[in-house]
């Protein structure tokens, strides 16, 4: 049991400047996010992409802004849970008990949503049979590539995971990459080795096809791929990869008895606290009227709700708003050395 | 203003008036035509506002820009007339617009 002040969901930018604001006036927090990295859209999305409404940062990049936010917020020792989605809350006594999906919980006075527009799951095939062989002959991720090995395998997509691992796997294994135009989105590296290798007959590229059906008992035995024109073509596969990328799916929070409107949680603009004592919003999660979806607002609506969280991690004690440029309590808890 | 219709995939035929300026996803979730979902806003950061636009108005339309194919791969059941409504900016030259909302988004 990880017992602390308040549980943080969602690990994007408005996720750790709550945090940060959460530490300045002496709140411990934790982190849990379903991806295996810090820094929510701005990573998953647009690491490489260029924002330029950031107040007093002119121009930045969605890495230098996570970058930068972990960075002010190495004082306060925040401990992050990542690849964890948190699926259960029960109040008991004044205090909120969390478990996420793995099993892991946390015993929290707070909780701060701060999850975006949901959690990140792989996109999925459109074609109904696929379903059957999902964790068997299908996935969406790979885990043990060794299991590929001297088999022939359809990878589906044209991003940098289906052109990393349609080049990786054809070392060892029979690959079929199968993409719904001529054009890729991964790097132009990795499209030009991809066609290299089909040139030499070391993978076979199929372009303007998609997924037309699979077939097989326990395993995928063979799938057909259809052309634009509307050519089919039966190939084997003992496997099939699909890189779509990820879509974002509110998931169990919709199960916490929140106001949701059109995939937001409405919230109060006073502290950001839903229509549950106790559990925040914030970030692009959260509705209100007159609600912008910018970062900027985001931590914003993570300072208040920081301050909201206050009176249920310490109900005996008063909140004393103070300036960090003048507070040597705050600047303590900054680590600040004069 | 341009009147665009929207189909639906439950075989409805929603037929609005959208002002200039507005992009073609903006005024189905404005008027609250389901099967548009625009989780990202209108950033071309997600492909849940996708459409297929009728064939006879795909020349017609303002060229995908860099980035809105690489989106299109992770729509739901992309073809050759999908778009994303949220780059098809509305102007009198888009009177008479028509696409269909497939049946899901993700």
């Amino acid at each position: 049991m990880n017992k602390t002040d308040v549980l943080i969901i969602g690990a994007g930018p408005t996720g750790l400047f709550c945090a940060h604001q959460l530490g300045i006036i002496g709140l411990q927090c934790e982190i849990v996010d379903n991806l295996d990295k810090v820094g929510g859209q701005c990573i998953e999305l647009y690491p490489d992409k260029p924002i330029y409404d950031i107040p007093a940062i002119p121009e930045c990049t969605g890495e230098e802004l996570t970058n930068n936010l972990l960075e002010q917020i190495k004082p306060f020792n925040v401990k992050f849970h990542l690849n964890e989605r948190v699926e259960k809350l029960k109040k008991s006594a004044n205090r909120w008990h969390v478990k996420t999906n793995s099993g892991k919980e946390f015993d929290v006075a707070a909780i701060v949503i701060a999850g975006g527009v949901g959690s990140f799951e792989p996109r999925k095939f459109s074609v109904k049979d696929c379903e059957k062989f999902e964790g068997s002959t299908l996935f969406y991720s790979i885990k043990d590539k060794t299991i590929f090995k001297a088999k022939t395998i359809s990878i589906f997509g044209g991003g940098d995971s289906a052109l990393d691992w349609a080049i990786e796997l054809s070392n060892t294994s029979n690959v079929n990459l199968i993409h719904r135009r001529d054009g890729f989105s991964g790097a132009e590296s990795s499209v030009q080795k991809i066609k290299d290798l089909n040139d030499q007959g070391k993978l076979s590229l199929y372009t303007k096809y998609q997924m037309d059906s699979v077939s097989g008992n326990k395993n995928i035995e063979t799938i057909k791929i259809k052309h634009d024109e509307g050519e089919i073509k039966e190939l084997k596969s003992d496997y099939i990869l699909g890189f779509f990328g990820l879509i974002m799916q509110l998931g169990p929070i919709l199960n916490w008895g929140l106001n949701i409107n059109k995939k937001t949680v409405e919230v109060n603009t006073e502290n950001f606290e839903t229509n549950v004592d106790g559990i925040f919003a914030i970030g692009d999660i959260c509705s209100y009227p007159g609600k912008l979806k910018l970062i900027l607002s985001g931590f914003h609506e993570g300072a208040l709700a920081a301050r909201g969280c206050f009176k249920y991690a310490k109900p005996d004690e008063k909140l004393r708003f103070e300036f960090t440029t003048t507070s040597k309590v705050a600047q303590e808890r900054l680590g600040i050395k004069k | 203003m341009a009147k665009i219709t929207y189909n639906t995939h439950d075989n409805k035929i929603h037929t609005i008036d959208v002002q200039n300026g507005l992009t073609v996803m903006e005024g189905a979730v404005q008027n609250d035509i389901p099967g548009i979902d625009a989780d990202c806003g209108g950033g071309m950061a997600c492909a849940t506002c996708h459409v297929y636009v009728n064939e006879e108005w795909l020349d017609k339309l303002p060229a995908k820009e860099d980035g809105e194919e690489d989106m299109l791969d992770m729509a739901f059941e992309p073809k050759s007339n999908s778009r994303l409504s949220c780059q098809l900016t509305v102007s009198d030259d888009l009177d008479g617009l028509e696409v269909n909302i497939p049946s899901k988004q993700c």
